[in-house]
């Protein structure tokens, strides 16, 4: 066994790759041969810490010193001074948005503090493509637990007193799913992991993938025993080549070890696991359609009853799970559901994983307990809006949820009150928008997406969703109608009364929640032909403001089309009839004299 | 690597490449979107004639193959340019200025969105959510992924693939 | 795998392997590698620290190092640092004087008064 005195963390999830975190591994592993240190110290890649926005990123243990935006040339004074002079880099450490204290350790960090981490406990701290390290942070003791001491109904019980509920999007409790799985006869049941994430502006699922793939795979085992299946298959985009690729090895090592196969643990039980890619079909996040994929055919979705736990995969009992959910299970058999029950509201218990994105400073990946405020999570964890703008609104849930106003900051998020705010949890992807992002232009951006992704098998989806982006688009054109409010929400309530699966029937969530909230800025769109926050192109005009107009002719110059005029040293003009509002004007002036309206 | 196959080859023998995937997966349920990932990877696109072959070799209907391939956007069946840029159209990229982005680059390289450049190097293509949204807005070039672009990068990253060739 | 104690066998040796990552309620050692320190032999002693916790697989003990702490006459200066307790700075610690600091003080728990340098001995 070898022995290193320090161990050099470097992400390598899909966000650090981005930054170039693969470079930075080859050029460090050469650094520390060029300084005879490579004996002493170990370079680990890792999955996801969560902070994409700051990769990529680098943690030194056993000091915990957090190193951020780390580039090859920043190595050889990390190497010198650190490495063999123990002097932390100053200038590498993060500093908290509103601070400019730098943060040595990184549990210290106001993003991570708040933070309460159980699915994503692995990710970031072990090298997901080493299934020993899964193992010596006590990996596939869960397994060894559910085969030595407990009975699948045991399994079961535990799983449902944890109060545990799907993760992906309706939040349908866990526990019962495989009750009904197991009480469904049949010689032959799957287990399938649902990892088609494509809700956009979420990766929670990706970075569970890539940072602990092992955790899936126990998972699955475990479920298999408890409803008496011996195959399972993970479904995941193919979108996520990092995440396949690690799967792929996950598997392999697991069957290399016996974790996986024939007669694990000696103890009788057989189990097994496919991968499938998916093609690019968004309504295959929905579990009939997804398992109509699998089966290798168009992924349209049927009705339900029967429901997959008693007619699934190949018409045999199937359950279903998400791969957050499937995160859990692990770490609820080891630590006790009732351990797992303490954290949460009521209701909804235990943690969600949230992936942070938009108008935010922190983007990311974090994991809070539920009853988490929206304020906590986008302030105190988010460090606030870009740039101080005023917070508008969050996207929650993707396609299928809503937009959450200023007002209802302080809703502990649950799966109850989310519904009850018009929004639902979906798989967890939290965007947040300020007061530049205009809340009928996003309702639009979001039925262009479901319709584009309708599968076209049910009418109320089809052509509901086409007649909607319709109106939308024609708002958001300037072109708007008095009744073209009342018969969205009219359209609204017919399809989600009628839409086959839930892809159609959430479909004009996004707009009915906009409405509740932000009915003014339709208004202003109809009535007035304005965009209060100034996206709209149809319905903006720019103007120069004279007194603030030096008269430089910058703007003039950068106009693609010369729709503006003037004299140098006095006001210039812009020409409406030729403008053609692509603001390279308004980009371009240094004092701030032009106005878009 | 890419094969070079015209129309007229649905006879058989010149995808012996296939037969060699389709026998791979042959006890395999529902292996006709694994076989259809594979031979994409090879090709590059599905022609109508490969389609064909498929489906005879698996002893399917051409309409189930072709239901398929046209249901999923993954799979194409027209050529691609040599690089294939693929910008990111999913929530946290689109409230962080994607759409300037993607008009940039349809500017700049002087097609729509979906369509190949005439001297074949580059098609660009919106896609779905990446799962990168900390670096919003990002876009991938064939395999590469570039993050928190600006307009002003765009001719660059052409630049800088077109040198590539 | 075929039994649980195999799982448990693997996880005891990779737990090892990674406590580096761990906190682990353990002393730790702090090598004192300012260019004093490095000069007057702080790189054997720390080499001599490593070599002699692999011996004992004494895995789940932290060498680290920090910068000078200004009594530069003393190098190589070797700090014993543990939650809860006054650190203990020991000075001119040669490589054998290391591998007793380890065994009396880290593994025993019995600080080599004779050498340390703190006021308060």
């Amino acid at each position: 066994m070898e022995f290193y005195r320090s161990h050099v963390l470097i992400c390598t999830g899909t966000g650090c790759t981005s930054s170039n975190s693969r470079a930075l591994i080859d050029t460090l592993k050469k650094e520390l041969v060029e300084n005879g240190l490579e004996k002493e110290i170990q370079v680990i890649e890792t999955g996801c810490f969560g902070f994409c926005n700051l990769g990529p990123i680098m943690v030194v243990y056993p000091e915990g010193v957090f190193y951020c935006r780390v580039s090859e040339a920043d190595l050889r004074e990390v190497v010198q001074e650190h490495f063999v002079k123990g002097r932390v880099v100053q200038r590498l450490l993060y500093h908290e948005p509103n601070s400019t204290v730098k943060t040595t350790e990184f549990d210290e960090i106001e993003f991570f503090k708040h933070q309460k981490r159980v699915a994503l406990s692995n990710c970031g701290v072990i090298d997901p493509e080493k299934i020993e390290e899964y193992i010596a942070r006590d990996g596939y003791f869960a397994l060894a637990k559910v085969l030595h001491e407990m009975t699948p109904a045991q399994v079961i019980e535990e799983i449902k007193k944890s109060g545990l509920r799907g993760r992906g999007g309706g939040g349908f409790p866990t526990g019962m799913k495989w009750e009904f799985a197991a009480k469904a006869p049949g010689d032959q049941k799957y287990v399938v992991c649902n990892a088609d994430e494509g809700d956009p502006g979420a990766f929670m699922d990706r970075s569970v993938l890539e940072g602990d793939p092992h955790a899936v795979l126990e998972a699955m085992a475990i479920a298999g025993y408890a409803i008496g299946a011996n195959q399972g298959y993970i479904y995941v985009r193919a979108e996520y080549p990092i995440a396949v690729e690690r799967l792929t090895k996950a598997i392999e090592q697991a069957r290399k070890l016996g974790l996986l196969g024939k007669n694990i643990f000696g103890m009788g039980f057989d189990f097994d696991i496919g991968l499938r890619l998916g093609a690019g079909a968004f309504v295959c996040g929905e579990e009939t359609a997804l398992l109509t994929s699998v089966e290798g055919r168009r992924g349209e979705p049927r009705p339900r009853p029967p429901f997959p736990a008693n007619k699934g995969l190949w018409e045999k009992p199937t359950i279903i799970n998400n791969v957050e959910t499937f995160a859990n299970i692990p770490r609820i058999i080891r630590y006790g559901a009732d351990w797992f029950a303490s954290m949460g509201t009521e209701k909804s218990k235990g943690t969600k994983v949230f992936a942070l994105a938009g108008k935010i400073k922190n983007t990311g990946l974090i994991e809070v307990p539920m009853g988490t405020t929206l304020r906590t999570i986008v302030y105190d964890i988010g460090g606030g809006i870009l740039n101080d703008k005023e917070f508008k609104a969050v996207q929650i849930g993707g396609p299928s949820g809503g937009c959450i106003p200023a007002a209802l900051l302080d809703t502990p998020i649950d799966y109850d009150n989310l519904i009850a705010a018009g929004a639902m949890m979906g798989s967890g992807g939290l965007i947040v928008m300020d007061n530049d992002t205009c809340m009928v232009d996003i309702a639009r951006f979001f039925l262009e997406f479901t319709q584009d992704e309708s599968c076209g098998k049910c009418p109320p989806c089809r052509i509901g969703t086409k007649r909607m982006l319709e109106i939308l688009t024609r708002i958001t054109e300037g072109k708007g109608k008095p009744e073209d409010i009342d018969n969205l929400e009219a359209l609204a309530k017919t399809i989600k009364s009628s839409a086959l699966c839930a892809l159609g029937q959430t479909s004009p969530n996004p707009i009915l929640s906009t409405l509740k909230y932000f009915r003014d800025e339709y208004e202003a769109h109809i009535h007035d032909k304005k965009c209060p926050a100034g996206v709209c192109q149809a319905l903006l005009s720019y103007t120069i403001i004279e007194d603030k107009c030096r008269g430089c002719g910058l703007c003039a110059r950068n106009c693609p089309v010369n729709a503006i005029s003037g004299k140098v040293k006095e006001p210039y003009v812009i020409d409406r009839e030729k403008c053609i509002k692509c603001g390279a004007c308004m980009e371009k002036c240094k004092f701030g004299a032009i106005e878009r309206k | 690597m890419s094969c070079q196959c015209k129309g007229e080859a649905g006879q058989g023998k010149k995808y012996a490449f296939i037969d060699r995937i389709i026998e791979r997966h042959k006890d395999e349920k529902g292996s006709m979107i694994p076989i259809l990932h594979e031979v994409q990877q090879e090709m590059g696109y599905l022609p109508e004639d490969v389609q064909a072959y498929i489906a005879q070799k698996l002893g399917v209907p051409l309409s189930e193959v072709y239901g398929i391939v046209t249901f999923y956007a993954l799979f194409n069946t027209k050529p691609k340019g040599k690089h294939k840029i693929s910008i990111c159209l999913g929530t946290a990229c689109y409230v962080r200025g994607a759409g300037k982005i993607l008009e940039e680059f349809e500017k700049q390289l002087n097609i729509k969105v979906g369509e190949t450049t005439p001297d074949g190097l580059f098609t660009l293509e919106g896609c779905r959510c990446l799962g990168a949204c900390g670096l919003a807005p990002v876009l991938t070039v064939d395999e590469h992924v570039h993050g928190r672009l600006k307009t002003s990068d765009v001719a660059e990253i052409i630049a800088q693939y077109k040198e590539e060739k | 795998m075929r039994s649980l104690d195999e799982l448990k066998k693997l996880k005891a040796k990779t737990q090892k392997e990674i406590s580096t990552r761990e906190k682990t309620g353990k002393p730790t050692i702090i090598v004192h590698m300012g260019t004093c320190g490095i000069a007057n032999g702080a790189r054997e002693v720390l080499n001599a620290a490593l070599a002699e916790l692999k011996e004992r697989n004494l895995t789940d003990i932290h060498v680290t190092q920090t910068g000078c702490p200004g009594l530069c006459h003393l190098e190589p200066l070797v700090t014993i640092s543990e939650p809860g307790k006054k650190p203990c700075v020991y000075g001119k610690v040669s490589v054998e004087n290391m591998k007793r600091i380890i065994l009396q003080h880290v593994v025993n728990g019995q600080p080599v008064t004779e050498w340390l340098v703190n006021l308060e001995k």
